[in-house]
């Protein structure tokens, strides 16, 4: 049994709130320098220029690469021999509070979805848990900002629509986000499970490297494809032209009912952010 | 590359076309959802705005808080779409331009050319970039809104892109065209 202050847990989830915020991740950093030596169309290519020359000012000025810091949504995979000293989940928010607050990130949350009042510290986190095999703890913060939330989707497709099904949906969100969500954008797409695991699942896979792909040759094929698709819509960086719609597409695929074929597409832009630590 | 200053005229707006780049500078407000519900209740009440809208250019943008010894935190766009609905009442009580990301309504467009406007596209996402190009921000109104309230920006060539102008064009439809004839 190894032990886990819920302390520790609060100063990590603050420092990758505000690392996650400011430092753009190798593999997209990576894409978007690609993406600005490929583009054909000249005026995409000058839009790429200014987001490569963003990500360089953000991480030299220690400003946020993007004004929505997102709502936090925190991965840990929690060793079943660990044990945590204190309030789990409490440690969590008061990690996201005292990131927010002292990072001078922006707080974007509001309390209720009806009435709206902004929380003032960017809490409560979206937190999803696992218990895994070991006595570490892994923690992700992954923030995410709803210009590109807002364009993602979800549909219970029938079993009889097959992959056809799944890539028209693809790309029907797609052509809907349009300019929407700060393309290029960045593409998680569900595949399996049910209602609420679909989503999931879409989720994650947003968090999956942009060099890698599905470990199984039949998605990574279907990952390829999507993609190509995708940037043939002429969509675009900012919607306004040019072939750099997405910078990359995963999916991630679950077991489901023998009635169902649920599909989910998350929209990230090309900001997608997340920061993970080993405890 | 054009400048232009804001406040604008509405000889500026009728000579932009969709699709142009230009350089930004002077004197804007920030206003996104939060915001556009209260100025829509002051009109709905017959009270004042807390800032006189004619020749005005708003900007979609909620930035983050301001670090030390800099004029403003991150600031980038935020999706215009949201705005729509109040859009075409702002712009008949003398709103000139506004600065966002994405696509506008029919009704939005329609609005601009009866009011001539202009509407321009910032780069979304590159917020440190565009707070560079902020000398100096000032909250103006309801600063219990926090990243929503209604700020003074005092722009110094902010680069955008008309993306839609007060002729019913716009800069979407034209650049994928554009870029999908170029590849046909």
């Amino acid at each position: 049994m190894r032990e886990i202050s819920a302390a520790m847990i609060t100063e990590t989830v603050a420092r990758l709130c505000v690392e996650a915020n400011r430092d753009l991740p190798e593999d997209v950093a990576c894409a978007l320098r690609r993406a600005e030596a490929e583009e054909p169309f000249a005026p995409a290519k000058d839009l790429i220029r200014l987001l490569n020359k963003n990500e360089q000012i953000a991480r030299t000025t220690q400003m946020p690469i993007c004004q929505d810091t997102g709502m936090a949504i925190v991965y840990a995979e929690v060793g079943q021999d660990v044990h945590i000293s204190g309030d789990f989940e409490a440690a969590i928010h008061a990690g996201v509070h005292r990131g927010y607050v002292d990072g001078l990130l922006r707080k974007s949350v509001v309390g209720d979805p009806l009435r709206r009042v902004n929380t003032g510290d960017n809490t409560p986190a979206i937190i999803h848990t696992r218990l895994v095999k070991g006595d570490q703890i892994h923690l992700t913060v992954a923030p995410k900002g709803f210009g590109s939330e807002n364009m993602s989707r979800i549909r219970m497709l029938a079993p009889a629509q097959g992959v056809e099904g799944v890539k028209e949906f693809v790309l029907e969100t797609v052509r809907l986000a349009g300019a929407n969500p700060c393309p290029p954008m960045v593409l998680g797409v569900g595949i399996g499970g049910d209602f609420e695991r679909v989503a999931e699942l879409a989720k994650q896979a947003l968090l999956m490297p942009l060099d890698q792909h599905n470990d199984d040759p039949y998605y990574a094929a279907l990952e390829d494809e999507l993609l190509e698709l995708v940037n043939q819509t002429g969509i675009g960086p900012q919607g306004l032209g040019g072939r750099t719609t997405c910078l990359g597409l995963h999916i991630r695929a679950g077991a489901t009912h023998i009635a169902g074929l649920p599909v989910a597409v998350n929209v990230g832009c090309h900001v997608t952010r997340h920061k993970t630590a080993v405890l | 590359m054009r400048q232009l200053t804001a406040p604008l005229s509405e000889e500026d707006v009728l000579s932009l076309r969709a699709g142009e780049h230009v350089l930004l500078s002077g004197v804007v407000y920030t206003a996104r959802d939060a915001a556009h519900l209260r100025m829509m209740d002051c009109i709905a009440q017959g009270q004042p705005l807390p800032i006189e809208l004619e020749g005005q250019v708003i900007y979609y943008a909620g930035p983050t808080p301001t670090p030390e010894g800099k004029p403003v935190g991150s600031i980038g766009p935020t999706t215009s779409t949201r705005m729509d609905a109040s859009t075409p009442t702002l712009l008949a009580h003398g709103l000139r331009g506004m600065i966002g990301k994405g696509q506008r309504s029919k009704e939005v467009m329609r609005a601009m050319q009866e009011h001539p406007a202009v509407y321009f596209a910032a780069v979304g996402g590159a917020a440190a970039l565009m707070a560079a190009c902020v000398t100096s921000c000032e909250v103006i109104a309801w600063d219990d809104l926090g990243p929503e309230s209604v700020k003074r920006l005092t722009l110094r060539e902010l680069p955008l892109v008309v993306a839609a102008d007060a002729y019913g064009q716009d800069a979407f439809s034209l650049g994928q065209a554009d870029y999908l004839r170029s590849v046909r």
